[in-house]
C-alpha cells in the first residue's frame, strides 16, 4: 500500500459514500445515524489512510469501521441505546458473507435507498435533494450552489424531508412489483431533472453545469445496473449519454450556445455517441419502447448524421409520433413539429405549432420566429423572438436568440 | 406498528344527493370493515359541519370565544379515522381506498409515537 493524499482520499469517499449511506441506513434504520456514523468513518479514514495508504476495499472498510463506530457512540450514549448496539450487531457484514454476497447485498440497499429518497411523498424538490445528499455524496453547500438557493435553504428542505422519512415513516425498501414500474418513473424523473439542471441551467450566467450532468450520468448507470430488467433506466442512460456527448461543441469560444444543426459534430464526445448508440440498439432489441427510449432513439438519429443535411429526418418523424402516441403533450408535440418542417416544410409545422397553447414556454416562441423567417416573413418572425427573448431565463440561450434576431434584421 | 391520521377534507355548503350520499355511506362503511378486518381500524368520526364549531383561546385568565371553525376556507375536515399501519405505504393505500370511498382528498397524517421508558 502506498501513501494517500487528501484529495485521493475525499475522491475515494465521495464515491463509496452512497454504498456506505445505503448499508448503514439499513442496520441503523435511521438516516441521521447513519450518516454520521459514515462521518466518523470518514474523519478516521483521514487520519489513518495518508500514512497507511488505501486499504484493498475501501467500501467495505468504511461500512465496517461505520458499523463499529456507530456501536461505540451507542454505548458512549447510555444504555438506553443498548437495544440499537444489539441491532447493529445483528448485522455482522464481513463474517462469512463472500465478496460477491456483500456486493449484492449492497447493491440492494442502494436501490431501497433510491426509492426512498424518490418517494412519491416528498416533494420533488426534496427527492432531488435527497438523492444527491445520500446517494451522491454532494455536500449540502454544493447542492445549494447547484440549485442556487442559500444553503440554509436546502438545508432546512434537507432537514425537513429526513424528518419526515422518519416520522411518518416512508419504508426503505423496494416497492413491490405491482406499483415498481410507477416508482421507477419517479426515479428516472429525479435523475432526469437532475441532468437537465445541469445541462441547461434554468437560470443563471453557465449554461452548463458539468458536475450535475456527470452525478445523473452515474446514478443512471447505477440505475441501470441495479434494474437490469427495466428497459426505461436503458433508455434514460442513452439518452443522457448523447447529450452529454455534444456538449464540447455545445457554446463557442465566446460561450455562446451553439445549436444542433451549427454544432461542429467532429466535437461530439465518440466514446460517449457509442456507447449511447449501443444502449439504443439494445432498447430496440428489447421492443418495449417507453418516453426516455424513443427520446434517446431521436438523439441516436441525429448522432448518426456526419452532417446536418445527412439527418434522416423522416425516421426522427416517425420516432416522434411513436412519443406523442404514448406521451401526448404539447411540449412534445412541439418538438414533432420541428421535425416535421424538416419533412414537410415549414409551412405545415407553423400551422400545428400555432394551434399549441404554449405561448408561455421560449422554445414555442423561438420555433415560431425559426419557421417564420424560413417562410420569408422577417415582421413576424422579429416580433417572435423577441416574445422568446423576454421569456428566456438562460443568459447563454439569450445571447443566441437576440443573435438570430440581429441575422434577420442584417437581411 | 404506527398510527396515522386520516382527515377527509369536505368542501363547506350542501351536502351531495341523498342518493350519491347513500352510495358513499355504504362504501365508507364497507371500508371500515375491511379496515376492522385486517386489523388496521382505530378509531373513526364524522363531524357536523363547521359552522357548529367554536374556537377557544386563552388571553391571560379568561378564555375567548370565536364563533366558527380555526382556519377560514372552502373546505373543512368533515370526519376522520385513526388506522394502525407497518409504513406509509401502507397508510397511502388506505388513505388512497378512503378518498375513493368519500370521493374526498384524505390527508394522511402521522401520529407521534409515545417513548416507551
Amino acid at each position: 500500500m502506498s501513501e494517500a493524499a487528501p484529495a485521493e482520499i475525499e475522491r475515494v469517499f465521495r464515491r463509496e459514500c452512497g454504498r456506505a449511506v445505503s448499508v448503514l441506513v439499513r442496520m441503523l434504520g435511521d438516516i441521521d445515524l447513519a450518516e454520521e456514523a459514515v462521518q466518523d468513518a470518514f474523519t478516521a479514514a483521514s487520519e489513518r489512510w495518508p500514512a497507511e495508504g488505501l486499504p484493498p476495499s475501501p467500501a467495505g472498510w468504511i461500512i465496517a469501521t461505520a458499523r463499529n463506530r456507530a456501536i461505540d457512540r451507542f454505548r458512549r450514549e447510555s444504555s438506553r441505546n443498548e437495544r440499537h448496539a444489539e441491532a447493529v450487531r445483528l448485522y455482522p457484514i464481513e463474517a462469512g458473507a463472500s465478496a460477491e454476497q456483500t456486493e449484492d447485498a449492497v447493491a440492494d440497499d442502494r436501490l431501497r435507498l433510491i426509492f426512498t429518497c424518490c418517494h412519491p411523498a416528498l416533494a420533488p424538490t426534496a427527492q432531488v435533494a435527497l438523492t444527491l445528499r445520500l446517494l451522491a455524496g454532494l455536500t449540502t453547500g454544493e447542492i445549494a450552489r447547484a440549485f442556487l438557493v442559500p444553503e440554509a435553504t436546502m438545508a432546512q428542505r434537507i432537514v425537513r424531508a429526513k424528518g419526515k422519512i422518519r416520522d411518518a415513516g416512508i419504508p426503505y425498501r423496494v416497492p413491490s412489483e405491482n406499483e415498481l414500474a410507477d416508482r421507477v418513473d419517479a426515479v428516472l424523473a429525479v435523475i432526469y431533472l437532475l441532468f437537465n439542471e445541469g445541462y441547461t441551467a434554468s437560470s443563471g450566467a453557465h449554461l452548463v453545469r458539468d458536475e450535475l450532468c456527470a452525478e445523473a450520468i452515474r446514478l443512471g448507470r447505477l440505475l441501470v445496473e441495479l434494474l437490469p430488467n427495466e428497459p426505461e433506466p436503458l433508455g434514460l442512460l442513452a439518452l443522457m449519454l448523447l447529450v452529454e456527448s455534444r456538449r464540447p461543441a455545445r457554446l463557442d469560444e465566446n460561450g455562446r450556445m451553439v445549436r444542433l444543426a451549427d454544432q461542429n459534430r467532429a466535437l461530439w464526445k465518440r466514446d460517449l455517441v457509442d456507447e449511447g448508440q449501443r444502449l439504443v440498439r439494445r432498447c430496440l432489441r428489447r421492443n418495449q419502447p417507453g418516453v426516455y427510449q424513443l427520446q434517446a432513439a431521436i438523439n441516436a438519429v441525429h448522432s448518426d448524421a456526419a452532417s446536418p443535411v445527412e439527418t434522416d429526418w423522416p425516421q426522427i418523424l416517425q420516432l416522434y409520433d411513436q412519443l406523442h402516441a404514448i406521451a401526448p403533450g404539447p411540449v412534445i408535440a412541439l418538438n414533432r413539429a420541428v421535425a416535421l418542417a424538416e419533412v414537410e416544410g415549414p409551412r405545415a409545422a407553423l400551422t400545428i405549432v400555432d394551434a399549441l397553447a404554449l405561448d408561455r414556454f421560449h422554445l414555442w416562441h423561438a420555433v415560431r420566429a425559426d419557421l417564420l423567417r424560413r417562410l420569408g416573413r422577417p415582421s413576424e418572425a422579429t416580433s417572435a423572438y423577441g416574445a422568446a427573448i423576454g421569456l428566456c431565463e438562460n443568459d447563454a440561450e439569450r445571447d443566441f436568440l437576440s443573435a438570430q434576431r440581429q441575422t434577420l434584421g442584417a437581411s | 406498528m404506527k398510527q396515522y391520521l386520516l382527515s377527509v377534507y369536505q368542501p363547506d355548503g350542501p351536502p351531495p344527493d341523498s342518493q350519491t350520499l347513500e352510495k358513499i355511506m355504504r362504501d365508507v362503511r364497507a371500508l371500515r370493515e375491511e379496515m376492522k378486518a385486517a386489523g388496521a381500524w382505530v378509531f373513526t368520526a364524522g363531524l357536523h359541519p363547521p359552522s357548529t364549531a367554536t374556537v377557544v383561546r386563552v388571553n391571560g385568565a379568561k378564555p375567548m370565544m370565536t364563533d366558527g371553525p380555526f382556519a377560514e376556507g372552502k373546505e373543512h375536515i368533515g370526519g376522520f379515522s385513526i388506522i394502525r399501519a407497518a409504513d406509509l405505504d401502507a397508510a397511502l393505500e388506505w388513505g388512497a381506498r378512503l378518498a375513493r370511498a368519500t370521493t374526498l382528498p384524505i390527508e394522511v397524517r402521522p401520529i407521534h409515537e409515545e417513548r416507551e421508558g
